[in-house]
């Protein structure tokens, strides 16, 4: 079995309108290694609703995405305030962005729904004022 | 039905670098994630959001074009990004609800 290939990424917290560089490199690399369009897709999503919501929320932080032969892991890691209640978060609707992150079309409380709708399995680990990391997998 | 064939029933190209590109259905919306959970690859999206992270959930989403209604503008640098990124821009002089209308009838 090959070794998994790695991609990390330092999503940058002051930079909101290139929000999506990472993401969109993570999608050309991974049609470079011939993966199918729906699952390219379907992690690029997923990632780019993540880097965003670094930005929105907590100042940016670090993307590692992990190739392997049986699935893409996604691992988003902050050091922003945390989320006081995950499952109020994974409802679609919520949102505590600004009215000027709204006004940019984000903010719509579906972020994290469509982290979980395009991805196998995903895992939130949040504590108040120390941060969030998720892990996302799209299975091959 | 191509992209680039929507210039022949009023549609402006701002960025067309895959015009050959198919449009497989329509979805409407301004909300950025939204549009990413609902809309379907290869749609063509129709939208009066203009910033920058247009070109990216378009991008991302794989739609096959976005088409800006009601002769909204984007600006000069937006259009060379989503010309780099391989993303189809259009624009329709209409509301979005004519704009549906005339896409619906054109792609049936």
């Amino acid at each position: 079995m090959s070794d998994p290939l790695v991609f990390h990424f330092d999503v940058d917290g002051e930079n909101f309108t290139s929000a999506g560089q990472a993401s969109t490199q993570v999608k050309k690399n991974l049609r470079q290694l011939g993966l199918s369009p729906d699952i390219i897709r379907r992690v690029s999503i997923a990632m780019y609703e993540g880097e965003i919501n670094m930005v929105i929320h907590a100042d940016g932080g670090t993307a590692d995405v992990m190739v392997t032969e049986e699935y893409v892991e996604i691992v988003l890691k902050d050091h922003g305030p945390g989320i006081p209640n995950v499952e109020q978060a994974m409802q679609e609707g919520f949102s505590t962005a600004t009215d000027s992150i709204r006004s940019l079309g984000f903010g719509a409380g579906m972020g994290l729904p469509n982290m979980k709708r395009y991805t196998d399995s995903m895992k939130i680990d949040t504590v108040v004022g120390v941060g969030t990391t998720i892990t996302m997998r799209v299975n091959l | 039905m191509r992209v680039e064939e929507l210039l022949e029933h009023g549609f402006e190209a701002l960025s067309l670098p895959d015009g050959g590109r198919e449009i497989d259905g329509v979805y409407i919306g301004d909300l950025l994630s939204w549009v990413m959970g609902r809309a379907q690859m290869d749609n063509a999206w129709i939208t009066i959001m203009n910033n920058v992270n247009v070109i990216a959930v378009a991008t991302l989403a794989d739609t096959s074009c976005v088409i800006l209604a009601e002769d909204v503008e984007m600006p000069e640098e937006l259009v060379e990004t989503a010309r780099e990124k391989g993303v189809n821009v259009l624009r329709s002089s209409q509301p979005i609800f004519e704009t549906a209308v005339k896409l619906a009838g054109l792609i049936a």
